[in-house]
């Protein structure tokens, strides 16, 4: 049972919301960029809004980086959302080059292959019987906005489809949880999802 | 299934307070912003857009107090709009607790800060506010509009959607200020001439008063609908819309 949660905070994204969908599920929150301060939280979220190359970055002068790949080499509990979900991956080719990730996860994000872009809204997701973290609300709709995201198969993976295309929604991997949807803004099946995490671990 | 059409309460808010016209005139008290957003979260809203028309700096700064109060307990996204012209502008209702910010005049004053604001936060944060009416002087018979629709910007609507998406927005607010409160309907040829130009996403705004309409607007491609008064007034309710939407064989949460 995770009961303290530290958000990372690299300059990126709506940290309070994510922090105020995990205090209304009983978790205790801690917002900083400090890695310091982090240390003594049982769970560690990694958000991110905005270009892959720019949280990387970002991520990377606060030595956020290697810090993220020590938290998973000692299996502690990590839930990546959004951009934060996508740097997980090896790479990702947001703005023409390729750019490294923190490489958690093997796969290339890359851009939807959909004609209607950024998919934005409410959509569904295939998560499978043994999932925790869809544990209860498999049925149900949640919040993407994004343009790029992952288009192959990946080892613990939740996928969702936008037109005829097929990404990676979420992934489930050992103590490495992320989602490209944000569950802080989707409502009751968000909170859920984010409980879910919680008490999983 | 795919992404489903949002449904979407629109509050225009003044001083802290939801207000309500025809035509941006005679504005009525429609009740407490943060009351109405939970009420709405509850009855199934897939977003709340607030749109500020305070005139004042104080007024502003009450509205995003009150954005802030909203994100405290409604797990939707928020979009906010009114008055903004920068980066800093954005910045502020974003740190507020905006996820969206709607830009309009301002864009229309300096389209290059589109590309800022898109550069700077990713265009999905940044929404299209677009007034537009029908005008036979304009190329392709919409114009933009301004001061809530009382004058012309000299700029085709149309035109103004396709560059606006090319610089850099992540979707549109289409508002007819032709069917704006008069519950008479969308204006279904305005929402086709501005789907079949750019591909980013839709919000049809401006005229819903019965399920059907919104029902025609999704069939005219919007991928989102707006509506304010129908909402504020209780003549439907979110769930009633979605209903209806989900009878007509459209795919909604």
């Amino acid at each position: 049972m995770i009961k303290t949660v530290g958000i990372l905070d690299y300059g990126s994204g709506n940290l309070h919301s994510a922090a105020k969908a995990l205090r209304n599920v009983g978790a205790d929150v801690r917002v900083t960029s400090r890695l310091e301060e982090l240390g003594s939280c049982d769970g560690l979220v990694v958000p991110g809004v905005g270009a892959f190359a720019d949280c990387m970055q970002n991520l990377a002068e606060l030595g956020g980086v290697d810090y993220i790949r020590g938290w998973v080499s000692m299996e502690r509990p990590l839930l990546g959302i959004c951009v934060g979900h996508q740097i997980l991956f090896d790479s990702g080719t947001e703005g023409g080059a390729a750019t490294e990730g923190i490489g958690i996860y093997t796969g290339v994000v890359s851009r939807l292959m959909a004609r209607r872009l950024p998919h934005m809204g409410w959509n569904t997701v295939d998560a499978q019987q043994s999932s925790r973290l869809f544990r209860g609300i498999g049925q149900e709709r949640f919040y993407f906005v994004h343009s790029f995201a992952v288009q192959q198969a990946v080892r613990g993976a939740t996928y969702s489809t936008h037109e005829d295309v097929r990404f990676v929604a979420a992934v489930e991997q050992d103590n490495v949880v992320s989602t490209q949807f944000h569950p802080e803004k989707s409502g009751d099946a968000g909170l859920k999802l984010l409980e879910n995490w919680l008490s999983s671990n | 299934m795919g992404v489903s059409v949002r449904v979407i309460p629109c509050l225009d808010v003044r001083d802290g307070r939801v207000v309500k016209g025809v035509n941006f005139v005679n504005l009525r008290d429609a009740g407490d912003p943060v009351e109405l957003a939970a009420k709405y979260s509850g009855e199934g809203a897939d977003e709340l857009v607030f749109l500020d028309i305070s005139a004042s700096s104080e007024g502003r700064g009450t509205t995003r107090e009150m954005v802030t109060r909203c994100a405290e307990n409604v797990f939707i996204p928020l979009s906010v709009g009114g008055g903004v012209r920068s980066v800093e502008d954005v910045d502020l209702l974003l740190r507020s607790g905006a996820d969206k910010v709607g830009i309009n005049t301002g864009a229309l004053a300096r389209p290059q800060v589109i590309d800022e604001i898109a550069q700077r936060f990713g265009r999905q944060v940044l929404v299209l506010s677009l007034d537009a009416r029908r005008d036979a002087t304009m190329p392709s018979g919409f114009g933009v509009t301004t001061h809530g629709g009382s004058r012309s910007a000299g700029v085709d609507a149309i035109a103004w959607a396709k560059e606006a998406a090319k610089r850099g927005v992540g979707e549109i607010l289409l508002n007819s200020m032709d069917a704006d409160g008069t519950t008479e309907g969308f204006d279904i040829e305005m929402i086709r001439a501005v789907r079949e130009v750019v591909t980013v996403p839709v919000i049809a705004s401006g005229g819903a008063g019965e399920v059907k309409h919104f029902v025609d607007a999704a069939r005219a491609g919007a991928d989102a609908v707006l509506a304010a008064s129908v909402f504020h007034y209780g003549k439907l309710t979110v769930g009633q819309v979605k209903d209806g939407m989900r009878a007509a064989g459209i795919n909604v949460r």
